[in-house]
């Protein structure tokens, strides 16, 4: 795309994959699941919200809480957010990096996006491990 | 079209515009640079977090109010909830400036998810300082 620097001189910029002929790669993928686990992580926080309502409020409504938290859709919600989080949580740092200016090459650019997947299941299970047995 | 040169065009912008570097919405980077801060300092809140609420998975409503009348606690639930709604925001703005065309449309969306996002973070400060103050 052609665009100007605020001298006015001619830039070069490169597009953005278009979504309908790109194959599906490590390196889109990753960036459309960082959008959709942000997208679930704020609606997440509405659980809590009402968590820390109910706390502030009254043991009924801390009983509701926590009744909804242990029912299978509390439940499938909570492994969904943890999934979502720790996702968020690994490419976020890997976003950072690069914000550092590192990781840019495309062997490191997949490497990193494979850790970052291997790390969230790792990390995810770990977390129901200690939560479950604990 | 012939090819046209930089030098074709006149540039209507001082130099002192240029140089402060804000561009027409006077803001430059904070927006780039918040969406930053607020995902570094969340890398650390989030892992107390999660921490915590494995701790408190399964306790009674007396031992979550003990744990949230604690100062430190309460300090910390206040920067997580303040860290998450302004990175929240500040991302579901950009998803919405990618995604949501034509007119006003783009405007109102971003005023009303703005208007939602600060009143669900107000109610998440008062349930934070309710409990600490009880405690």
């Amino acid at each position: 795309m052609t665009g100007r620097k605020s001298d006015g001189a001619v830039v070069h910029r490169p597009l953005s994959p278009h979504l309908q002929v790109y194959k599906p790669q490590i390196t889109s993928v990753l960036s459309i699941f960082h959008r959709i686990t942000g997208v679930g992580l704020a609606l997440g926080t509405l659980l809590l919200v009402w968590w820390l309502v109910a706390a502030a409020s009254s043991a009924a409504a801390y009983d509701t809480v926590s009744w909804f938290l242990r029912s299978p859709i509390g439940w499938l919600l909570l492994f969904g957010w943890s999934v979502a989080l720790w996702f968020h949580f690994c490419n976020g740092i890997r976003h950072l990096f690069w914000d550092f200016g590192h990781g840019f090459e495309l062997t490191e650019v997949h490497a990193s996006g494979k850790a970052v997947l291997v790390a969230t299941a790792v990390l995810t299970v770990l977390t129901w491990i200690v939560v479950i047995v604990f | 079209m012939a090819h046209r040169k930089a030098s074709d065009f006149a540039i209507m912008r001082s130099q002192l515009g240029r140089a402060r570097g804000l561009g027409s919405a006077k803001y430059g980077t904070g927006h780039w640079w918040a969406q930053r801060a607020t995902a570094m300092a969340l890398v650390f809140l989030s892992v107390w977090f999660i921490f915590s609420a494995m701790h408190l998975a399964g306790q009674p409503w007396a031992s979550v109010r003990a744990w949230a009348g604690q100062p430190m606690t309460a300090t910390l639930l206040l920067a997580l909830v303040l860290a998450t709604f302004h990175h929240l925001q500040l991302g579901l703005q950009v998803i919405i400036g990618d995604y949501v065309h034509g007119g006003w449309l783009p405007m109102v969306t971003t005023l009303v998810m703005k208007a939602v996002v600060a009143l669900v973070a107000l109610t998440a400060v008062i349930a934070v300082l309710k409990l600490a103050f009880a405690g």
